[in-house]
């Protein structure tokens, strides 16, 4: 059993290998104490992981009144460049994981459960393969559980990407006017959620609703899963309670603890600036700021960068990532990299291109049939008025020391093989 | 052959992945759609009421009209109640066939 108020939850018992379902479940021992699992759900308020923050019960409860043939379907692609949680979360605890998805299952009365991994990280799918596999051995009751292996694309990750994988082999977002739209494979209606959702649904199931809210805010309770990329030495993915302040996120995590921004909520998300990092780590208290926790991401760039060449790299790569499917998407996201790179270069043409900037965004929002191109709306607004003075500077013809030395600090998956890429 | 129902509201939706940008829409409905710098439509998500023909014409022939399918004319289940309706007669302007 694991005591109320301590860290870490999701990575109790963690070494450098996966934990075995018998160590599993001498770490995280029930506490048999909870009756109603749905009951317990929504007592505890839990929020998905995956970006959105949706309340999982609600989805639950959305999912239990549907008929058919249900899945559940764990998402553990790892859309982001910048976070490593999912990964880290599968190759730890797969079993909690697992336990969170039959619990899921039970809830809604799924008879089939799908863990999606990236194909492109062969440990992970190895490490996820074993537990299944163990698990097989174990019970042969419950619902099946198989492993998908869908290749790795930022939109990939997205829900209906995914469902669609499952259903039709490709990974192309869907369609889907009005909302809450269930997403379905076959006849059969689904429920995605993300494995970080999943396994905090474990540990509800175990230890119910009270001993969970004992970390985190009011409104967000629990504990949330941080990658921090960018200035630091060596990337980390920690385990840190909602409501703590993002300096001492950046300092336990050994990064640049008074950075020029940080980005949150990872490529679709934008930047806090430096002077605002006392602002506590949830989402109660970032949405006055417009911002989110979304997936738990913080890329942290350091003085000596210039935001608006990284925000560039960021936009152009995201660009190269959209599925290409909706005009506005396909059309627009480069258009947007294009102004940035002429607002670095500077000049003339770059006060046309700001304003370009601003009036483009305008017009890509809500067009797209997922939320890609949202995200990167919402992205280049923010640099724009995060690095408003670097870019006075770039614009003057004086650009910053950053964008003059080469020096890079998001990562930004390479974009040499372009044509070889293909959607299946 | 039926009942003309005018009450009610309806939206113009478009499904972003159909769509090519052939920009019929915008000539068939040019008061609902206009077109970005790509060719692509803006359709404003603010429910029209039905009430309003010549939009409803409009919104109807845009529908028909579209190469990829990808126009759908919604109506809206629970509308708000209407209180300021600028009643605008049918468009008088010929468009080929007027049957729907």
């Amino acid at each position: 059993m694991i005591e109320p108020h301590v860290l870490p939850r999701l990575f109790a018992g963690a070494t450098n290998r996966p934990l075995s379902l018998a160590d599993h479940e001498e770490v995280f021992r029930p506490a048999d104490n909870v009756t109603n699992l749905l009951d317990e759900l929504s007592a505890s308020g839990l929020l998905g992981r995956g970006g959105a923050g949706f309340p999982t019960s609600r989805k639950v409860e959305l999912l239990r009144n549907q008929r058919g043939h249900k899945y559940v379907v764990v998402n553990g692609m790892e859309g982001e460049p910048a976070a490593h949680k999912d990964f880290r979360l599968l190759s730890t605890n797969p079993h909690l994981v697992l336990d969170g998805a039959e619990m899921l299952a039970s809830m809604i009365g799924a008879s089939r459960i799908a863990v999606c991994v990236a194909r492109d990280n062969p440990t992970v799918v190895h490490h996820v393969e074993q537990a299944i596999h163990e698990r097989a051995r174990r019970n042969l009751r419950g619902p099946g559980i198989d492993l998908h292996t869908p290749p790795w694309r930022y939109v990939a990750g997205e829900e209906s990407a995914l469902v669609h994988w499952l259903d039709d082999n490709e990974s192309l977002p869907q369609y889907r006017p009005g909302r809450p739209h269930i997403l379905r494979i076959g006849r059969g209606p689904v429920l995605v959620d993300n494995a970080e959702t999943c396994a905090n649904v474990g540990l509800i199931g175990r230890y119910g609703a009270q001993w969970f809210r004992t970390l985190g805010t009011n409104d967000h309770p629990g504990s949330v899963v941080v990658s921090v990329t960018g200035a630091i030495t060596r990337p980390s993915v920690l385990e840190v309670n909602l409501g703590t302040p993002i300096r001492a996120i950046l300092a336990s995590a050994g990064a640049d603890t008074s950075p020029q921004a940080v980005l949150l909520g990872g490529y679709g998300g934008a930047w806090l600036r430096g002077d605002q990092l006392d602002t506590p780590y949830s989402n109660d208290s970032l949405s006055p700021l417009s911002l989110s926790v979304g997936a738990g991401i913080i890329a942290v760039l350091p003085r000596q960068a210039c935001g608006i060449a990284e925000a560039h790299r960021v936009v152009r790569w995201m660009a190269h990532e959209s599925a290409r499917q909706c005009g506005p998407c396909a059309f627009g996201l480069p258009a947007l990299a294009e102004d940035l790179l002429t607002v670095v270069r500077g000049g003339r043409d770059g006060v046309a291109a700001v304003a370009r900037l601003r009036e483009r965004c305008g017009v890509i929002e809500g067009r797209g049939a997922c939320r890609h191109p949202d995200g990167v709306v919402r992205f280049v607004r923010s640099s724009v008025d995060v690095f408003a003075a670097d870019i006075d500077n770039h614009l003057r013809g004086a650009p910053c020391a950053g964008a003059r030395s080469q020096q890079r600090f998001l990562t930004v998956p390479s974009l040499e093989h372009e044509e070889d890429l293909i959607w299946e | 052959m039926g009942v003309i129902r005018r009450a009610g509201m309806f939206v113009l939706q478009v499904n972003p992945i159909l769509c090519d940008g052939f920009g019929h829409c915008a000539e068939l409905a040019p008061e609902l759609v206009h077109l970005d710098e790509w060719g692509y439509p803006i359709i404003s998500s603010e429910p029209v009421p039905m009430a309003d023909i010549g939009s409803y014409e409009s919104a109807r022939y845009a529908e028909r009209g579209c190469p990829r399918q990808a126009l759908h004319v919604a109506k809206v289940n629970n509308p708000a109640p209407i209180t300021n309706v600028t009643m605008r007669p049918p468009t008088p302007v010929s468009r080929g066939r007027r049957r729907l």
